[in-house]
């Protein structure tokens, strides 16, 4: 129904449709006020072993119960060790930040995935496999990268431990409510096995800034969207952060239904939650975004990241730019990266092929799922990696991990001379001893290139996991189009 | 939390662009389960060498700064990782307002759950408060800066202004709303997990 009502700027103006993200914040929004945030309902509420121990605590001082546990998820991924499960953890301090959680679990009644359990996982990587995901649904979780789950047409989003227990309390979050921002990606790729959906979202992020963002959910759309994979629109909506954005979505399709299907915790009503999201759970033609940004997919190009932030990205075929050709008018950019240059050890005008590497690390809740792993092992198969260079694969879950060994990745991996281990966070932040040395040189999976991440004094270059493969095989960066991939 | 008082103090330059949560704290502290203590790891790798002596070029290692209260910075200050850690971080060291032209979203609802009150300003005024030399007054309530030569409005949403000044717990706050709550579960159509 039309209505008309007034807009910011006091014209009166016929009230249009609504966005995705709209009506599902719409359809949550447990108290609205007049000014200020909104209480809004969270769906599912996952939980991990960093960001919680202080949020139980806090419960505990205030004699507060979990409200939902039948909402909430738990399982231990940031400082899991990824060598072998049997053996004792010997980094005390992760060792109690992990009982922690198991005692937390336990005295408040949460289901917890445990380092031993098959369902143990990266919490961004097991929710869609174990069907906990659910298009339509509010969906918070201690990390930022929970924006992950939009891919499936959830609201998704990080929050802080303050935030984490308010939710365990509550299950409710306040917010103020974001701006709608749409990304179109129009056209087909010309080479899908080259240019990724890694390559498209650091692309996004190259484009709009690491701030580009910053305040608004982002819905992706168009064909460049709509014919990737599920586990390909998990790549863009999880690094939807790193361009600043509170969260990112994509509508859901018949490929997002088919996806949640017969999962382990799938709802039994499935298919008639299934007829509503496919009448419902799509933008209206005349909705009208705050801010839009269009390009084209066949445009794009293997990316690699040079500098010290994901927007700091550039094709492979570019050398490391100058910093007053990467930011023309801005001063303070300008000094980033300088700065950013320093750190990473480059000089301005290096083709970025001539980049050599001592670490590869394929993992993260980025790009560690099992279509991840297919296509990194393409350009392995028979080759052997570079003698310089170490090389590692963390599966984003162990079922990601069994499925894997089911066809064979891990022998095409171990062959190469790739290390193959358990499934966790790893070397995407270096919480476990899986860390770069001060001056190594990482082409990376993972997300954030950021000083120290991987390691201090480590230097990360973002790039997808068949850029990452080439490049532990020829010990620098190459262009994975000119690599015969069929 | 307790409640926001009227500071004044000289302002801490950080004369940088996108400053992340990695870079406020890292990785290597975030295996604490407590919420104290994190101020002395606050730009740990920008403030120590790795045999863990002072860097003595890093603004914080500057004497003159050492009781101040109020950092300023640069665009998208605390981007990245969600991690609370570095609002803990900030506060345990002493900061209680921070100056910037941007924040990125999480960090910025993080701080108002810490006492921290995050002010945007424009470039331009930001950069005048960089070389701002002598103490500046930062009044929540009345929502204004001063400095030496002149006052400086500022906004915040009243909603968490309140929070600040009052030192409100928001859990209790949300809790009074159990009936709004309890009837939403009521109509909603996603089922539990389990």
């Amino acid at each position: 129904m039309k209505q008309v009502v007034c807009s910011n700027t006091n014209q009166i103006r016929l009230k249009m449709g609504k966005t995705l993200f709209e009506k599902i914040w719409d359809s949550h929004v447990v108290v609205e006020k007049d000014n200020g945030p909104s209480l809004v309902y969270v769906d599912r509420h996952l939980v991990h072993e960093v960001t919680s121990p202080q949020a139980f605590d806090g419960l505990r001082i205030n004699n507060r119960k979990v409200r939902r546990p039948d909402l909430t998820i738990a399982t231990m991924d940031h400082n899991v060790p990824t060598t072998d499960r049997g053996l004792p953890i010997l980094d005390q301090t992760s060792s109690i930040q992990i009982k922690t959680l198991e005692k937390n679990c336990k005295d408040f009644g949460i289901k917890l995935f445990d380092i031993n359990s098959p369902n143990q996982g990266i919490v961004h990587v097991i929710g869609p496999q174990l069907g906990i995901t659910l298009p339509g649904s509010t969906i918070v979780c201690g990390d930022s990268h929970t924006s992950t789950h939009g891919a499936f047409g959830a609201l998704a989003f990080g929050i802080g431990t303050s935030d984490v227990e308010h939710v365990l309390a509550s299950q409710t979050i306040w917010l103020e409510k974001p701006k709608s921002f749409e990304i179109k990606v129009e056209g087909k790729r010309k080479n899908p096995h080259a240019v990724t959906a890694k390559d498209v979202i650091l692309s996004i992020i190259k484009n709009i800034g690491t701030g580009g963002g910053t305040g608004t959910v982002i819905e992706y759309s168009g064909e460049g969207i709509t014919d990737l994979s599920m586990e390909q629109r998990m790549t863009i909506c999880n690094m939807s952060i790193e361009a600043g954005a509170r969260a990112g979505l994509v509508a859901p399709d018949e490929k997002t239904f088919d996806y949640l299907r017969n999962r382990e915790y799938t709802p039994e009503n499935y298919d008639f939650l299934v007829n509503y999201w496919r009448e419902n759970l799509k933008t209206d033609s005349d909705a009208k975004f705050d801010k839009t940004y269009t390009l084209n997919i066949d445009e794009i190009v293997p990316q690699v990241s040079w500098g010290t932030n994901p927007g700091m990205t550039c094709d492979v075929t570019a050398s490391v730019p100058y910093p007053e050709d990467f930011a023309k008018d801005d001063m303070n950019q300008q000094k980033a990266a300088e700065k950013s240059l320093q750190y990473m050890n480059l000089k301005p005008g290096t083709p970025i092929t001539d980049i050599k590497i001592d670490r590869v690390f394929i993992g993260s809740c980025t790009n560690a799922r099992l279509e991840d792993l297919i296509e990194a092992s393409k350009v392995i198969k028979g080759k052997k990696v570079s003698q310089n260079v170490r090389a590692m694969v963390v599966p984003g879950s162990q079922m990601v991990k069994k499925a894997a060994e089911e066809i064979g990745l891990d022998k095409i991996f171990t062959d190469a001379n790739f290390e193959w281990r358990e499934a966790g966070c790893s070397m995407c932040l270096g919480m476990n001893p899986d860390i770069l040395s001060p001056g190594e040189r990482c082409a990376s999976t993972s997300n954030r290139n950021f000083e120290g991440r991987q390691g201090t004094g480590g230097r990360t270059h973002l790039v997808s996991p068949i850029m990452a493969a080439a490049s532990a095989i020829e010990g620098h960066f190459v262009d994975v189009r000119e690599m015969d991939l069929s | 939390m307790d409640a926001f008082k009227k500071i004044k103090t000289i302002v801490t330059p950080l004369d940088q662009v996108n400053v992340d949560t990695d870079q406020i704290v890292p990785k290597q502290f975030l295996k604490l389960v407590q919420k104290s203590g994190f101020g002395k790891y606050l730009f740990y790798d920008w403030r120590y060498d790795s045999n863990e002596n002072q860097k003595p070029d890093f603004v914080l290692n500057d004497k003159k700064y050492q009781n101040s209260k109020i950092l300023v910075t640069g665009d998208n200050f605390g981007c990245g990782s969600s991690r609370e850690h570095a609002v803990w971080a900030l506060q345990d060291y002493g900061f209680s307002v921070i100056i910037a032209p941007s924040f990125a979203d999480i960090f910025y609802s993080n701080c108002f759950k810490n006492g921290i009150l995050p002010i945007k300003l424009d470039e331009k005024t930001i950069d005048k408060l960089k070389i701002e030399s002598s103490e500046i007054e930062v009044d929540l309530e009345n929502q204004f800066l001063r400095t030496s030569s002149e006052k400086i409005p500022f906004e915040i949403d009243p909603y968490k202004k309140k929070i600040l000044l009052e030192g409100l717990d928001d859990i209790a706050l949300t809790l009074k709303y159990e009936n709004e709550i309890m009837k939403f579960e009521k109509d909603s159509m996603i089922p539990s997990v389990l």
